[in-house]
């Protein structure tokens, strides 16, 4: 607290992004949001920014209105104050600077927040995804695969954890393996053709360079798998970039020295070029008054979707050379963190349909982002920033499963809410998981003893997130996912990266309105239900009434169902915010004031 | 003419039909006058038929004597077709290419198309300018209907029956129309209840380059404004274009001489331009290199998501100065039957609840296309696959089909249609079966004696058979204007169409079954409840009735 100046500011004007609209508000400062209350009392919006979410400010220069402060957040918010004295605003400014750089971990927000639960809820929150189980459902460890725990010091190793497995008869099954050399950490999905998928860093070959024991690990792995002769070592890089790395000791592997291996390069780009992607995407989508030439045109230079779609390639690639020729695969970048991770969890999902529900998308971020070491404090910039460091990689990563969920209505269990959920709190730092670059780290900062876990608090509010047209049966007939990877079929996602810019989005939500219908058939279940047994109390007998979708919820209710017609407003709608086009001089434009309704899920805050 | 003579083989076997992501089908290929057939002869499988009017364009090529011919349709459906024999193959290339260019409209496949189903409503007598102008009585009298175009002498493109201001006599309307492109003066197409404001269209006036003038035309449209009030003139070309239409005898109005009205300009394309825009977006969704560089670049090089934007913009502009400023509107580009037409009928959709049901929109369609004059025929003669001998070809009525979907897309509760609707009409604006579309006006349409020699498209779109296919299922009411998002971000490309023969729909049909089997089952619930608690309300009040008699 000692670093707010100024808890709170009066008459601070809010300019809107994209239009002329501006309202007026006041601006509080706590230890840990900063929050704007618009004063108009009919519509009140308000307005919470975690400190962490904070990517930048900016204080433009002076006007005749005030001190313009501009704030860009790590969610794509992007809020433009206007603070009527310079002093105020210089407070504010120093402030937050100081807000937004937290010097140790225990001052980030995780640490402070409470959602009054107590010790036993919070240590049953982190025990609702436990890898453990995860590798029991996948039948690990078995005759032909066992763990070890020799990286259990984090010693030898980037801090990673590690678990060995060599071959396995049940499907759909996914581990770890160490190897002590050359920094290898592999990674397994062992598929009903017993094909498997490893990951593990570059290795160190530099020009010439080699190293048995690695030699004898590869094939080892081809071994295991009786299917296929060889083993796909996949480079995600691209060609150039790993040659560049030979300079430095590290490299690829060499064919010459691998039996049986078929090497591939991918070309996905570093995390440089990602971070540099990502910044030109965001600069062309906030400019005012885009042109159409100028979105596409900008959406080209970007390269964002291309990235995209070479992490989403390389994925397909992946699950075709272990489904269709049931070949085992080794995925590599340099350090096995991002790429790697990228591909592995992408892979795996179009793979195993387990990963595409709630729960197991929520094992797949946790054992193939968290526990292998996706160095997401870095990535993420929770602290002492180097910039140098962050890069969207999780955030492409959740992109590709939006585009998935795009060819593929049915597949998920979960909606866009869910994946924009995750990537808030990826960033907000309110929960403990996402904490620290490993799982070392995370040891040691208690975060299991200190913090809450975010998946316990995502499936309380389970029934935000559902995707109504899930269909369960959809994975038994789609067991691998065969997206097209069409150029065409790659979609800006604009509920990402404008989710709080209302102005752009659908005015009816077409998802909103078919999860209101399924939450009233399932209250109409209930009362139906409950008459027939009042009924039954009379001595009539009712015919059963045919569910189509098996009735989850037997609890009886009395009271009438809820409104199933749901809210039909037309949000946030209003000509002049849309700025069609100049209507001045004598013709001067009425504002409306518009009610803009955060809608659930999207642009809601948690505090 | 005998089809016969076009037809120099009329049956070839052990054909194959080649489409993408459809099973090959080998069959017998049959020719007849107006359609191309392919038949496996094995019950089960599809066959296909196909409209000679559908192909846009068909090229050949040859193997050993194996010929490929692949038909282009104007519905962007490629398909390829191995025909055994290089004679065969070639005299049926020869008559696909003259049957499906055939220059007599009376040769049109809707003139010899008997339908298999009854006529209950006869979609030719549906719609009646008298019937819409009860409606406008009933709200107002400052207008009447003028019967001064009844010989189509005034203006060959309008209807016979306009709706104009009271206090203006034929006369005036005979002088205001000879001071108007094509004699297109303006006339009302849309009346806000709301506040009593109007959208007029016209076609430009022929101020030429020394600045004539026509007081009747003033006063025409003076007439729609209230005392004291001022309107906007829309004018659908950039200035500059405006300024040279001068030198063809054309213009636009000057501020000396209609000081009641501002002028706004904006920049919707004309006609060849839009055609070489739909070639240009079509050939980017065919390509098949998977670049994502190549694929962004191409789709912004065909402007055609731009000409989407700018006549959304300007409608919006229309529906603001309408609803928000309290003004009236008149809408005019050159000829008063593209982009104008784009402009108050898209305008209308965003104003008018009822428009955005069924019936409203095939209202909107007959009203503000068919019988404003906007030449389908010139228009949709050949698709985005026409190669170089076009003449006015221009896929206007697809744009705003386009922006109809874009809206749609924003406000998927609103509308009482689906997709489905505007796919089909824009299927049957290229090729159909039946009239409604043939013919570039209403004096064409009435020489062609269309409504008895074929049948309209809404007898067959109206049957509660055909219709259940077109409903929303999130439909809802709304009477609320409707103000769409025009940001790029927020306009999609209509995958719907241009990348439909593209890509695997099975996925997103089943996830959208599944979402009509939600509502549907939500309706059968409520209806059960509804059931059950009368059921229980009686015999609660017997119960009572018994026990009281204790």
């Amino acid at each position: 607290m000692e670093h707010i100046r100024t808890p709170k500011v009066e008459q601070v004007k809010l300019l809107d992004r994209f239009s002329n609209k501006s309202v007026i508000g006041t601006l509080h400062l706590t230890a840990t949001h900063l929050i704007f209350v618009e004063s108009n009392s009919t519509s009140a919006q308000e307005i919470w920014i975690l400190h962490h979410h904070i990517a930048s400010m900016e204080k433009l220069s002076l006007t005749t209105s005030g001190c313009p402060l501009l704030i860009q957040c790590r969610n794509f918010r992007l809020v433009h104050f206007v603070i009527p004295r310079e002093r105020d605003c210089h407070d504010i400014y120093s402030s937050l600077l100081r807000l937004l750089r937290p010097v140790s971990y225990d001052e980030l927000y995780a640490f402070s927040y409470n959602p009054k639960q107590n010790d036993q809820q919070r240590e049953e929150g982190w025990q609702l995804i436990d890898l453990a189980a995860e590798f029991e459902r996948m039948g690990v460890p078995c005759d032909q695969w066992q763990l070890t725990d020799v990286n259990r010091e984090y010693k030898r190793l980037p801090p990673n954890i590690c678990i060995g497995l060599v071959k396995s008869v049940l499907p759909h099954l996914l581990c770890f393996y160490n190897v002590l050399q050359g920094g290898k950490c592999l990674y397994l999905f062992v598929s009903c053709l017993q094909a498997a998928v490893c990951r593990c860093s570059q290795p160190l070959s530099g020009f010439s360079a080699r190293c048995l024991e690695d030699e004898h690990m590869l094939q080892a792995i081809s071994k295991a798998n009786h299917n296929s002769r060889y083993i796909y070592v996949m480079d995600t890089r691209p060609k150039l970039n790993a040659l560049a790395n030979r300079a430095a000791g590290k490299g690829y592997e060499n064919e010459d020295n691998y039996s049986n291996i078929r090497f591939q390069f991918v070309g996905i780009e570093n995390i440089h070029v990602m971070r540099g992607s990502l910044q030109k995407l965001l600069e062309v989508v906030g400019t005012r008054s885009l042109s159409m030439t100028d979105y596409l045109v900008g959406l080209e230079n970007s390269g964002w979707l291309r990235h995209i779609k070479a992490i989403m390639d390389a994925a397909i690639f992946l699950a075709k050379a272990v489904t269709v020729e049931g070949a085992s695969v080794l995925v590599h970048c340099s350090d096995g963190w991002d790429r790697t991770a990228q591909v592995c969890a992408l892979g795996s999902l179009l793979m195993d349909p387990y990963y595409r529900t709630i729960k197991g998308f929520m094992v797949l971020i946790e054992k193939d982002w968290i526990s292998f070491g996706h160095k997401f404090a870095d990535r993420c910039d929770q602290l002492d920033p180097d910039q140098k460091e962050v890069s969207p990689i999780f955030t492409q990563f959740l992109e590709c499963v939006w585009q998935l969920t795009e060819q593929f209505p049915q597949a998920f269990e979960f909606s866009e809410w869910f994946l924009i959920q995750i990537h808030e709190h990826v960033h907000s730092c309110q929960f403990g998981n996402f904490l620290g670059n490993s799982q070392r780290q995370r040891e040691v900062l208690q975060l299991k003893e200190r913090t809450y876990s975010l998946w316990a608090h995502l499936l309380s509010e389970k029934q935000n997130y559902m995707n109504p047209v899930y269909s369960p049966s959809f994975a038994e007939s789609h067991p691998v996912l065969e997206p097209s990877t069409q150029a065409c079929h790659f979609k800006f996602w604009r509920n990402m990266y404008h989710q709080y810019d209302r102005s752009m989005h659908p005015r009816q939500s077409i998802l909103k309105q078919v999860l209101t219908f399924k939450e009233s058939n399932r209250e109409l279940e209930g009362t139906v239900q409950a008459l027939k047994t009042k009924l039954q109390k009379f001595g009539v007998s009712t015919s059963p009434l045919k569910p189509q979708t098996p009735p989850r919820d037997q609890e009886a209710r009395e009271d009438a169902p809820a409104s199933t017609d749901g809210e039909r407003t037309v949000e946030g709608s209003s000509a002049t915010e849309n700025g069609y086009g100049e209507l001045t001089g004598s013709f001067g434009s009425k504002n409306e004031p518009a009610v803009v309704t955060l809608e659930f899920g999207v642009a809601r805050m948690t505090c | 003419m005998e089809f016969a003579e076009l037809i120099k083989t009329p049956r070839v076997d052990g054909v194959v039909l080649r489409r993408p992501f459809m099973p090959t089908v080998e069959g017998t290929l049959c020719l007849t006058g107006h359609h191309l057939i392919l038949s496996s002869r094995q019950d089960n499988t599809e066959e296909l038929w196909l409209l000679h009017a559908n192909i846009d364009s068909t090229e050949k090529r040859f193997v050993g004597s194996l010929g490929t011919i692949i038909v282009k349709c104007k519905d962007l459906r490629v398909i390829q077709l191995d025909i055994p024999g290089m004679e065969e193959c070639l005299n049926i290339a020869s008559s696909i290419e003259a049957l499906s260019t055939l220059d007599s409209v009376s040769l049109m496949y809707p003139f010899f198309y008997r339908p298999l189903f009854e006529v209950i409503e006869d979609g030719w007598q549906s719609f009646v300018p008298e019937e819409s102008f009860k409606d406008l009585e009933s709200m107002t009298d400052e207008w009447r209907l003028s019967e001064v175009n009844k010989d189509f002498s005034v203006c060959p493109s309008y209807p016979s029956l306009l709706t104009v201001p009271r206090d203006i006599d034929d006369e005036s309307l005979c002088k205001a129309a000879s001071f108007r492109h094509g004699g297109r003066f303006p006339v009302l197409s849309y009346y806000h209840k709301k506040n009593g404001m109007v959208i007029m269209r016209a076609a430009q006036p022929l101020t030429g380059t020394n600045g004539r003038r026509c007081k009747e035309d003033e006063k025409l449209i003076n007439a729609t404004l209230c005392a004291g009030k001022r309107g906007y003139i829309i004018d659908t070309r950039t200035i500059a274009v405006a300024q040279q239409a001068k030198a063809r005898g054309g213009g636009f109005e000057q501020e000396a001489n209609y000081p009641q009205w501002r002028r706004i300009h904006k920049a919707i394309e004309r006609s060849n331009v839009l055609q070489d825009s739909l070639i240009k977006l079509v050939e980017a969704c065919n390509d098949q290199s998977h670049s994502m560089d190549r694929w962004l670049s191409k789709l912004e090089a065909s402007n055609w998501q731009s000409n989407v934007k700018e006549i959304l913009t300007t409608a919006c502009l229309a529906a603001q100065c309408i609803d928000r400023e309290g003004a009236s509107v008149l809408v005019h580009g050159t000829e008063g039957t593209d982009s104008t037409l784009q402009v108050t009928s898209l305008a209308q959709i965003i104003l008018d609840p009822a428009c955005r049901t069924i019936r409203g929109f095939e209202v909107l369609i007959e009203r503000e296309w068919l019988q404003a004059g906007h030449p389908f025929q010139q228009r949709c003669a050949q698709s985005a696959y026409s190669n170089g001998k076009l003449r006015s070809e221009a896929p206007v009525f697809l744009l705003f089909l386009d922006c109809v979907w874009q809206i749609l897309r924003q406000f998927p509760c609103s509308f009482q249609f689906n997709e489905n609707l505007l796919i089909m009409l824009f299927e049957h604006a290229y090729a159909s079966q039946f009239g409604t579309f043939l013919g570039n006006c209403v004096a064409e349409r009435g020489k062609l004696q269309l409504s008895q020699k074929t049948v309209s498209l809404w007898s067959w779109v109206n049957r509660p058979q055909e219709l259940e296919r077109f409903l929303n299922p999130l439909y809802e009411p709304n009477n609320l204007v409707i103000w769409p998002s025009v940001a790029p971000q927020s306009l999609l490309l209509w995958e719907g169409v241009f990348l439909r023969w593209n890509r695997s729909t099975k996925c997103l049909d089943e996830a959208y079954q599944e979402m009509v089997h939600i509502i549907e089952y939500n309706k059968e619930l409520q209806n059960k409840v509804n059931s059950l608690r009368r059921q229980l309300a009686q015999l609660e009040t017997e119960d009572k009735m018994v026990a009281d008699l204790k």
